[in-house]
């Protein structure tokens, strides 16, 4: 069952255009990974799922219901995180809960409160004010907030931001286990590609407003070529020598190392080019994680 | 539509900022009432010098009533600027918070979050106009007593008899609470196009400063406008205490002098509240969240 039904979504600011004819679906129980640089256009499309930008154009559907028509039944059945965890300084961590369980309109109970606060380990902080929170400890209380009346759907973004190494190791599992126990369907995103990479069952990447890639994380990245990283000790040398030859074809466009977007096959020819021609090697080393793929399909769409 | 306002209700009462006006009112009244316990019969003897050759004044000229007037001539000019701190707040506060967007992913309306949160914020207003009202009147018939209400106007002198004075006060703070609610209104309006706090509340005092001096100069030009400006009803709570007189000069007990500036200032007023609060919901409505 699709769960978000994106078509031809654009918004502009101005002459600006931030979003450019999206379209995409997420599916029910799923972690769908939403990538994008600074600036790509992915907070306004989740705003614009959340109905706090109006768009330009295009049709957004939520549970099979449009989102402009029905946005308050729609809207009980959603949590979210936009970017920073803002809160009530004067508030603390029960009060902000309750007040949100209040604001869902279903009948939240005081043990399902302090279950939500168990989830995002805030339980020993439930009686603080918000205002001495550190950035990571709003952040889970943020994430408590999208959590709190059980949503079908919850979009997070950016939910790691602040968090230390295990913080985002317990949301990665936290997350998981929303999608794999309770069946949630999870719009996540990250600027923390490896997560998204290690939770994702399908990702989408914009850039500039635009979709350029859009498919499940297995597949992605493409088997029929090798991301090929080339360490040398004369970069300027090396880089000479590869734009004469036939693998100045293969090359990518980075400003910092030399990378080859390759076919699997050609890898071994490669490899007795650079002994051939005396670049100074260091390594050679396949990269194949979705930090390469975004960077290099960023920089080809560039 | 209720558990929203009670939100708001509960929102405001839980923040520091909301108690610096009952403090102001509270300090403000405390300090005037003080002066005058320890120095009010030469003031009185002040107000009176220029009539005491051709009237003799039996009773206490310095009674609660005449105080609880003093103290609203001076305060309903300045209230106006503390409401402005709350109702001017309501909705930019929460989007330099970032909060504005939490709520507005909730499932109520936008207008339903724009009205919960007007509703909260003149709760608020006639909350402070309570407060204001116990201190200045209850408190001042406390420590003062009561006695007949004798006013100095421009060219006149109005004495109002103690049993036809209390009521009079009742309509007078009535009165009062619609023009606070156009301020809580127009800081509504205000802060409805802004991101920050402090805008909103700068622009909604200079607004009310600005049409006040409109209000109060006689140049014909502005002669003209004068009559659609909030800031010119705002302060027609003073006619509750102008009354008719007989033909013998004697007052008619219960009467207004002239009820009918009363009913179009609270028409003027209440028109303006609508206007406000109507145009803050449109710009909501279509204003994208990017706080």
């Amino acid at each position: 069952m699709t769960i978000i039904n994106v078509a031809s979504l654009c918004k502009n600011f101005g002459s600006l255009e931030a979003v450019k004819d999206l379209s995409f679906e997420v599916n029910e129980g799923e972690i769908f990974g939403f990538l994008g640089q600074n600036g790509s256009g992915k907070s306004t499309t989740i705003r614009m799922l959340l109905s706090l930008i109006h768009p330009t154009s295009g049709h957004i559907e939520i549970f099979g219901q449009d989102i402009v028509a029905h946005r308050n039944q729609i809207a009980k059945k959603m949590g979210a995180i936009i970017e920073r965890p803002d809160l009530y300084p004067y508030l603390t961590a029960k009060e902000h809960l309750q007040l949100f369980a209040k604001l869902s309109q279903k009948k939240i109970s005081a043990s399902q409160i302090e279950h939500t606060l168990q989830q995002v380990g805030l339980s020993n902080r439930a009686f603080d004010k918000a205002q001495t929170f550190s950035l990571g400890m709003k952040q889970r209380l943020g994430i408590a907030i999208a959590l709190v009346h059980q949503p079908e759907l919850v979009i997070l973004d950016e939910p790691t931001n602040g968090l230390d190494p295990q913080g985002i190791a317990d949301i990665r599992h936290l997350i998981k286990d929303l999608a794999q126990k309770e069946g949630k369907t999870i719009l996540v995103s990250s600027h923390l590609l490896t997560e998204i990479e290690q939770m994702a069952h399908q990702i989408l990447i914009i850039h500039q407003g635009k979709k350029i890639a859009l498919g499940p994380t297995a597949t992605l990245l493409d088997p029929a070529k090798s991301l090929m990283k080339l360490n040398t000790t004369n970069d300027v040398l090396s880089k000479e020598k590869i734009a004469v030859s036939e693998f100045a074809a293969y090359q990518l466009d980075r400003e910092e190392g030399i990378y080859f977007s390759i076919p699997t096959e050609k890898i071994a020819s490669l490899h007795q080019f650079i002994v051939n021609v005396g670049i100074p090697i260091i390594s050679l080393e396949s990269k194949r994680s979705l930090e390469d793929y975004f960077l290099q399909i960023t920089s080809q769409s560039n | 539509m209720w558990s929203i306002i009670q939100i708001e209700l509960y929102k405001i009462y839980k923040r520091p900022r909301t108690y610096i006006a009952f403090g102001a009112i509270a300090a403000l009244i405390w300090v005037i009432q003080m002066g005058l316990k320890i120095d009010g019969e030469a003031y009185a003897a002040f107000l009176m010098k220029d009539i005491n050759n051709t009237l003799i004044v039996d009773g206490k000229v310095l009674n609660g009533y005449l105080i609880c007037y003093i103290l609203l001539q001076l305060l309903l000019v300045h209230v106006p600027l503390l409401v402005a701190l709350i109702a001017a707040d309501m909705l930019s506060g929460e989007a330099n918070l970032g909060t504005l967007r939490l709520l507005f992913t909730t499932p109520y309306s936008r207008t339903q979050w724009v009205l919960a949160k007007f509703i909260a914020a003149s709760i608020y207003t006639i909350l402070l106009l309570i407060w204001l009202a116990a201190l200045a009147l209850f408190l001042s018939m406390y420590i003062f007593g009561t006695d007949d209400l004798f006013l100095m106007k421009s060219n006149y002198v109005v004495l109002i008899e103690t049993q036809d004075v209390f009521w009079r006060y009742v309509g007078a703070f009535v009165f009062a609470s619609f023009s606070l609610l156009t301020v809580t209104a127009l800081g509504f309006l205000m802060s409805s196009l802004a991101n920050n706090s402090i805008g909103p509340i700068v622009a909604t005092i200079s607004a009310i400063v600005f049409f006040t001096i409109l209000s109060t100069l006689n140049i014909p030009l502005f002669n003209l406008v004068k009559p659609y400006l909030f800031t010119t009803h705002m302060n027609n709570w003073k006619e509750f205490f102008d009354i008719q007189v007989t033909e013998n000069n004697e007052a008619i007990t219960g009467s207004i002098l002239n009820i009918q500036k009363i009913k179009t200032s609270l028409l003027v007023l209440s028109i303006h509240i609508v206007l406000f609060v109507g145009a803050s919901i449109l710009i909501m409505k279509k204003k994208d969240v990017l706080s």
